[in-house]
């Protein structure tokens, strides 16, 4: 019998799942192998329960968390599907602010009868990744996703085996393309400490690594910290563009330097 | 009549976001109809606040997967406002490009895949597959077209990679130019295959109107995407700059959504908004396919999105067809590189994506750091309309089954080609007691 697959989505663009549909007709043989039982953005139908569930966004608000920990409990696999799911996403940036003042920024005029806990879709607003909140089997990091990537996962667990995500640095993939290095034409790129498997593909295109696949696994950020150095860059600035995809590991490292002064 | 009629659809499918539908009726008449949205506020406009200016088209991009291209492109010409940043003829021209691209995949996206399985009576693109295959492979060729051109023009189809301030971190060869042109001329027969099998099935999209107020943009050169005034089927252009003026963002007393509007109670816009405000300037062969599906300005059915989409994606592949003819005959310079100089400012940026006219508006400090950031998103200015359309449409739906009212609101809603999780701050909260 085929594997029974669902994709859910919370707060996200909704990106990764466009990259499924964008396997065009590869998804014929993806439906081939496994059996879509959810897919809310292409399809009506939904059953439960599922071998593998593939989720997609932030979780943000109880409801949320509520609808994620039910998936949970349906999926034999759960696979964080993306930046979002997997790091929080950019609006995990948000989370530097208070919900109140997020919510005063965004909605000045109606703020005042929106704060309230009482109100189900924005009772406590904060960005959390998956693994927050429930536990996460795998994750296919990026933002987006590769494509090519989500069918080797796919493949892998269809076949009981371990998904192939790559432990390495950026850079690897980035000197097997023969780039020039962006440090050495005056640019900032995260691609000694990002982990790699996206082919290196904005340096490739002359833009600079932003580390949405998140750190390697043990990350040599000295290294990082001294080259950026010599590139003329302070800690400040260092600090601060680590952070459009990296607020989790930096709420992490304040979570834990608050636990190590109690 | 007795009947009561009580429908709650949770999480629409079929259209990017999390929507709800809620009607309820009794005794004949409809005592009250709702679209709603669920999905959590991400506070795009508070935590951009800080960011550097290069960023900004980077992060905003991620405001909607579908029009990632669109959000980039509006957020570029507002920094670019804002820091007085030229940007040559050749970039313009392919930004262009990479805007048809983006308007293709979305609009075939949304026709082929999230719209005909209503056509067709099924309940997703899965059943198509075995029951017409050659239609679904068809669907596909021009869905694979759309995303090539993305991947050309922006490094990938998603999140563009390419797009900066100024201009471009990397363009395309001529060679790659030209087989993009002669892929784009071998499509035109699928294209029109494609329209041949929705004309033959047309006759399942609901015969509503009710009039309404289009926006979109408009100029006097051609069928207004990349830039434009704010045009009206009720007013005069605008300028861009006044945005504020036509969209009016207001919070109703009996709920906490926000709602647009500007002459009227409600406007629209998208691909029918910019029809019947621009239809003229189409190019010849989306004109005859608007013609066969007698799609004429003003039309006031919301339904016909769907076909103006249709054509709009013919019209994108003429126009970008011309696009490439002109780039190449310019004489293609692929050093050319942005040059600016960072400075204090605010900015507007307007951009038509597939769901309809965007701005976005930013304030920057001296040192390039946004201060302010402001996003009014398509399917936000649409949403007053959905509910006035829906209001109008429900009672005309109450002899049918319930099962049949569920379908036609949904369809209704998807017609709009709703694109929720671009609604930054875009509220319909409404509680069922």
């Amino acid at each position: 019998m085929k594997p029974k697959v669902a994709f859910f989505d919370f707060s996200s663009c909704e990106g990764c799942q466009l990259q499924i549909a964008n396997l065009e007709e590869q998804i014929i043989d993806l439906i081939n192998v496994v059996d879509v039982v959810a897919f809310r953005e292409v399809m009506k139908e939904e059953a439960e329960p599922y071998d593998i569930a593939m989720v997609e966004g932030s979780i943000c608000r109880p409801i949320d968390e509520k609808r994620l920990k039910h998936i949970r409990k349906q999926a034999k696999i759960l696979v964080a599907l993306g930046a979002c799911a997997h790091l929080g996403g950019v609006q995990k940036l948000s989370n530097q602010w208070s919900s109140k003042e997020n919510l005063k920024e965004v909605y000045p005029d109606a703020s005042s009868r929106i704060v309230s806990d009482k109100n189900p879709f924005f009772e406590k607003p904060r960005h959390k990744a998956l693994d927050e909140v429930v536990k996460v089997d795998y994750v296919i990091p990026g933002c987006p996703i590769d494509r090519t990537e989500f069918l080797k996962v796919v493949s892998a667990l269809v076949n009981g085996k371990t998904p192939p995500i790559p432990d390495y640095p950026v850079c690897v993939e980035c000197k097997k393309n023969e780039n020039e290095c962006l440090f050495t034409i005056g640019k900032f790129c995260m691609g000694p400490i990002a982990r790699a498997g996206c082919g290196a593909i904005c340096p490739t295109h002359g833009n600079e690594c932003e580390a949405c696949r998140g750190y390697v696994s043990h990350p040599h950020e000295n290294a990082q910290f001294s080259v950026l150095e010599k590139y003329g860059l302070d800690a400040d600035e260092i600090l601060h563009r680590k952070t459009m995809f990296m607020y989790k590991y930096h709420e992490e490292e304040e979570k834990k330097s608050k636990e190590e002064k109690q | 009549m007795s009947k009561e009629v009580h429908i709650h659809v949770e999480h629409l499918t079929r259209v990017e976001g999390h929507g709800n539908i809620l009607m309820n009726a009794k005794d004949g008449s409809i005592k009250n109809v709702e679209w709603q949205i669920s999905e959590a506020p991400r506070f795009f406009e508070s935590f951009v606040r800080g960011r550097p200016y290069h960023e900004l088209s980077h992060i905003t991009s991620r405001i909607c997967g579908i029009c990632s291209i669109g959000h980039a492109l509006a957020s570029l010409k507002a920094t670019e406002a804002a820091m007085n940043i030229p940007v040559s003829g050749q970039t313009v021209m392919l930004r262009k490009l990479a805007l048809h691209g983006e308007n293709m995949q979305s609009h075939i996206l949304h026709v082929g895949y999230l719209v005909a399985p209503d056509l067709f009576g099924v309940g997703s693109v899965i059943p198509l597959v075995s029951s017409a295959p050659e239609v679904v492979k068809k669907i596909i060729a021009l869905h694979r077209l759309a995303n090539e051109m993305s991947d050309l023009l922006c490094g990938r189809t998603t999140h563009p990679i390419t797009l900066i301030p100024g201009g471009f971190s990397e363009i395309p060869s001529e060679k790659q130019l030209l087989h993009l042109k002669s892929r784009l001329t071998d499509i035109i027969p699928v294209c029109e295959e494609v329209a041949t099998v929705v004309l033959e099935n047309a006759d399942k999209l609901p015969d509503f109107s009710r009039e309404t107020e289009y926006i979109g943009l408009t100029s006097k050169d051609e069928y207004a995407l990349y830039d434009g005034d704010i045009g009206s089927t009720d007013t005069k252009p605008i300028d861009v700059d006044k945005y504020e003026s036509v969209v009016n963002e207001f919070t109703v007393q009996q709920s906490t959504a926000k709602y647009c509007k500007h002459k009227r109670q409600s406007y629209m816009v998208g691909a029918l908004a910019r029809f019947n405000i621009n239809a003229d300037l189409l190019h010849p062969l989306a004109k005859k396919w608007a013609k066969k599906f007698g799609l004429k300005p003003v039309c006031y059915n919301p339904f016909m999105n769907n076909i103006a989409q249709l054509v709009e994606y013919v019209h994108s592949v003429e126009d970008s067809i011309a696009l490439i003819d002109a780039i190449l005959d310019a004489g293609l310079n692929r050093l050319e590189r942005p040059k600016y100089s960072i400075s204090k400012g605010r900015g507007v940026g307007a951009v038509e994506v597939p769901r309809g006219i965007l701005f976005h508006d930013y304030t920057y400090n001296d040192e390039g750091i946004c201060t302010k950031a402001n996003c009014v998103i398509p399917t936000n200015q649409n949403h007053n309309n959905i509910q006035h359309d829906m209001e109008a449409f429900a009672p005309t739906l109450l002899d049918r089954p319930e099962k049949e009212i569920e379908l036609n609101l949904e369809m209704l809603v998807r017609a709009y080609d709703p694109c929720i999780s671009c609604s930054t701050h875009y509220l319909d909260v409404t509680f069922e007691h």
